[in-house]
């Protein structure tokens, strides 16, 4: 069964935030897949940050947040050199990020982590996760 | 200005059937007019322009002897040319009419408020008629044309331009750079979508353009310059040496045998090798040998080195002592068909254009193609092939923003044709989106699908060589799958899109052309002047004004021969006196106008300056460049836009009065198409319309403020669509300056505004101005004292220049 994404005002809401946020005009894409076909990490994306694009133009909020993608991201800025349209998608994912880490939930309490696998873990490792995954 | 002391001046009210005189109290517009001095007849009259209200004002222009008529109906854009005439046949000059705008700049913007509308109708009556009465009797410039006429390049579009205006009778010079006529097309395989072979039915053309008496043919010949105008250019042609006499050439080939020097074929596109001296290609016309100079080994290391071909010519026809010789001709019109180049691939590395073997450009494959037809394989094209869409197309990252035009239909036509030579082929077109838009395209289109021809949509990214089997690896987005995709090729080809080229830049430098935001040349109006540019006598063919295909090319080069033809038929050119000019008696000779002048209009004579009237454009941007008031021009002088503007202010009453500045191009006519859509907005505005916006000086700006305005607009055409070149530049430079000047006074800057409009901006307009209007509320009167001292000392202000 397909899919019906709905068009909805928070869907257009969601386009401005993101839209805001990159300082980008997210809507001038026009999906020429570039920013796919020279994307080094392609591969380990559920989603390829052309359809991040045009879902975010949908407005497709939670499709977009709950993908891993704008975590793979490496901001190598292949996509942003070869954009026909000079988009920077680098910013649009940061926008993105942003816009998760802005609802400050803890995924992550130092206090659930058991004490001899603190000690096994590198300290950069459990600062970069309280980093990223903390408010 | 001869200014008669006393003078009659015809008054005449429209009712536009009711148009006007259902908002605006008609009869009273007519009273407060007869009030005026001079005014002997002041009348309303139901529809002016209807036979009998034409009638009206030929019968009392003649009877009662009138001098300046001024009609008080709709835009001056929309009926002023009939009235014009009407003074024409009164004989009167037609530029003693002024035309007050009350439809689209009161009754219709202002329907909702009939007093206002009425008391802005009865202030814009009172402007025209204050500008008729220092309105001269100019008469229409006349000008002598000839029947020569330059064509600049011969591609197609310059064989059919030159071809059709021999063909009615007009002596054409044909200049082109290369050796040969024929242009790109000549390189070309087939044509789509019909698929007749491109030589076959370009070469009937040149050698038609090579025959024709009224044609004189000057091959590898390049511009040096061009000056004059209109019915008198001068040019400058200089004549490349090819070394060989085209007049004792038989071709018999025996130089060529005989010539030790192979280089690569630039007609070929590098894929063949050719001799040094050697043919342009198999039809060229003329069909003559020539040396290319620096590949010559005599050429290069001159003494008694090789000159084989010198030995074995039969005839005597190759000399190489000979050197670029100059001429000079005279012409009266000039069509510019100067082309295009293909974009070179190299500026996007990343597709290996020029180090990968199997990476080649669309023009690379027509040659291939055209070859295999001839049974010569310049490269072998393998069993897979892609066509990658966009290079050098649609993409901002170099500067090429625009639609090529023709990449997908030429992409479509080679994968049909290399598919019908072998339909074991696996052919792929990877394209953004295709644009079939002409004749026939979209079934030529659909033609290449049934073919079996595979199209991705999806852009190529970048194309790698497999190190072990010497393919090309070609990955993409499958964008209407969500997939990505990769294979190995034998062939990738490149649809390159298309460019300006140099002659393009240097003809575009030697008439001062305007160019487009895409670099090709601007025409005079994109819908109504396509073939047209506002050099008069000056007319564009083909790729030099944007890209398209090669019907388009032929239609607009037909276009331009006609335009061509119907100026030069009539052996006289009358244009409107709109130009500047000296006042001698004040002119101190300091040259601060002559670089002002987008147009080199403005020549030094005598220790005085002087303007061309023929190659000044009337844009007025050289007025505020004279310290000495020196520069004034006809049909706009500054003594008709100060008493326009004194008298747009002067009645203001209690209320803010805002005013603006529209250029006669863009702005005025989209305030009309403001009224015309009835959009309300403030009705204490008042406009005052000038030839551009360049043309506003400051002392204008500081002297409508000295009079009573509270705010001010300066709306002017954005920069890529005025068709004056420095106009909005000098406007900034003007706004600036005047700025200065208010802050030095303590006026608040947020009360002069310029803001850049197309004629469609209607909302803008309507927002702007309401805008500076509730500013001018909020911020009250400026007082007097202020407004005294904004135009004290004004020349020593604008000038560094001290009041003598």
């Amino acid at each position: 069964m397909s899919k019906i994404v709905k068009i909805t005002k928070e869907a257009a809401e969601f386009l401005n935030k993101i839209e805001e946020l990159s300082g980008e005009k997210i809507t001038s894409c026009i999906q020429c897949g570039i920013c796919s076909s020279s994307c080094p990490m392609v591969n380990e994306m559920d989603l390829m940050p052309s359809q991040i694009m045009s879902m975010t133009i949908l407005g497709q909020k939670e499709e977009i947040l709950e993908s891993k993608s704008i975590w793979i991201c490496a901001s190598c800025f292949n996509c942003k050199v070869r954009c026909p349209r000079e988009l920077d998608l680098a910013k649009v994912a940061e926008a993105l990020r942003q816009v998760v880490l802005r609802t400050a939930t803890d995924k992550i309490n130092i206090n659930d982590i058991p004490e001899d696998e603190i000690m096994e873990l590198p300290q950069i490792a459990i600062v970069a996760a309280c980093r990223r995954l903390t408010n | 200005m001869v200014e008669k002391k006393s003078q009659k001046i015809g008054v005449y009210v429209c009712h536009c059937g009711g148009n006007i005189s259902e908002v605006i109290d008609v009869k009273k517009v007519a009273a407060e007019a007869k009030k005026i001095s001079d005014v002997i007849i002041s009348v309303d009259f139901p529809h002016m322009c209807s036979e009998l209200g034409q009638q009206m004002v030929i019968n009392d222009a003649k009877e009662k002897g009138l001098d300046k008529v001024v009609i008080a109906a709709c835009s001056p854009q929309f009926q002023g040319p009939t009235f014009a005439k009407d003074l024409e046949k009164a004989g009167l000059s037609p530029y003693v009419l002024e035309m007050a705008n009350i439809r689209e700049q009161a009754a219709w913007p202002h329907y909702d408020n009939h007093e206002k509308a009425t008391e802005k109708a009865i202030d814009l009556t009172k402007m025209a008629i204050e500008k008729a009465r220092k309105d001269d009797p100019l008469e229409k410039g006349e000008l002598k044309i000839g029947n020569r006429v330059l064509v600049v390049g011969a591609g197609i579009a310059g064989i059919q331009s030159a071809l059709d205006l021999a063909d009615a009778g007009f002596k054409v010079t044909l200049v082109e750079k290369d050796p040969s006529i024929g242009g790109k097309m000549a390189q070309l395989s087939r044509t789509f979508p019909t698929e007749d072979c491109a030589t076959c039915i370009l070469s009937p053309k040149m050698a038609a353009a090579g025959d024709h008496p009224n044609i004189d043919l000057k091959t590898y010949a390049e511009l040096q310059d061009i000056s004059g105008f209109l019915g008198n250019f001068s040019v400058k042609i200089k004549h490349k040496p090819k070394y060989v006499y085209e007049e004792k050439c038989v071709s018999c080939g025996l130089c060529e045998e005989k010539c030790p020097v192979n280089i690569t074929s630039t007609f070929d596109e590098g894929l063949s090798k050719t001799k040094s001296i050697h043919l342009p290609f198999d039809y060229a016309v003329p069909y003559k040998y020539y040396i290319e100079a620096d590949s010559c080994l005599r050429l290069i290391h001159g003494g008694d080195t090789c000159g084989l071909c010198q030995k074995v010519c039969p005839k005597d026809a190759i000399d190489f002592n000979m050197v670029d010789t100059y001429e000079e001709i005279k012409v009266d019109t000039i069509i510019v068909a100067t082309g295009f180049d293909i974009f070179d691939a190299k500026e996007k590395p990343e597709y290996g254009f020029g180090k990968l073997k199997g990476v080649i450009n669309g023009m690379q494959m027509e040659r291939i193609i055209v070859k295999i037809a001839e049974g010569v394989i310049l490269k072998e094209l393998g069993k897979k092939i892609a066509f990658i869409q966009c290079i050098g197309s649609r993409d901002k990252q170099i500067g090429r923003p625009y639609c090529s035009r023709v990449c997908c239909m030429y992409a479509i036509k080679q994968a049909n044709l290399i598919k019908k030579m072998d339909p074991t082929r696996d052919v792929y077109i990877f394209y953004i989106d295709i644009r079939a838009f002409g004749k026939g395209y979209e079934e030529y289109y659909n033609t290449a699908q049934e073919n079996g021809v595979k199209f991705i949509r999806g852009k190529v990214s970048e194309l790698i060589e497999d190190p072990d089997t010497g393919k090309v690896i070609v990955k993409a987005e499958d964008t209407l799958n969500r997939q990505m995709i990769e294979g190995e090729f034998d062939t990738v080809s490149l649809s390159v899109g298309v460019g300006p080229n140099e002659g393009t830049q240097s003809i575009v430098e030697m008439l001062k052309l305007a160019k487009s935001a895409d670099g090709f040349i601007q025409e005079a109006h994109p819908k109504f002047k396509p073939v047209d540019t506002l050099i008069p006598g000056v007319f564009l063919a083909g790729m030099a004004q944007g890209p398209k295909d090669i019907p388009d090319t032929v239609s607009q080069a037909s276009g331009a021969a006609a335009r061509a033809i119907a100026l030069m038929n009539q052996g006289k050119y009358y244009y409107d006196p709109l130009f500047a000019f000296i006042e001698k008696d004040k002119c101190n000779g300091c040259e601060l106008c002559i670089p002002s002048c987008p147009y080199d209009a403005i020549s030094m004579r005598d220790g005085k300056a002087e303007v061309n009237h023929v190659i000044c454009k009337g844009c007025g941007v050289c007025i505020s460049y004279c310290p000495e008031n020196a520069i004034d021009m006809n049909l706009y002088s500054n003594e008709q836009l100060l008493v326009e503007v004194k008298n747009a202010v002067a009645d203001k009453g209690d209320e803010p009065r805002i005013l603006i500045f529209a250029d006669d191009m863009t702005s005025y006519r989209m305030i009309d198409s403001v009224g015309t859509a009835k959009m309300s907005y403030t009705a204490n505005s008042r406009v005052i319309r000038t030839p551009a916006s360049g043309r506003v000086t400051p002392e204008l700006i500081l002297r409508a403020f000295y009079y009573g305005a509270d705010a001010i607009l300066i709306a002017e055409p954005e920069e890529i669509s005025s068709p004056y070149k420095t106009s909005f530049k000098e406007m900034m430079k003007n706004y600036n300056k005047t700025l200065s000047i208010m802050k030095e006074v303590g006026i608040e800057e947020e009360r002069l505004l310029a803001l850049p409009f197309v004629t469609v901006m209607l909302v803008k307009f309507v927002n702007t101005v309401n805008g500076l209007n509730n500013l001018a509320n909020k911020l009250g009167p400026i007082p007097k004292d202020k407004r005294e001292k904004l135009v004290e000392n004004l020349k020593e202000r604008l000038f560094g220049v001290r009041n003598e």
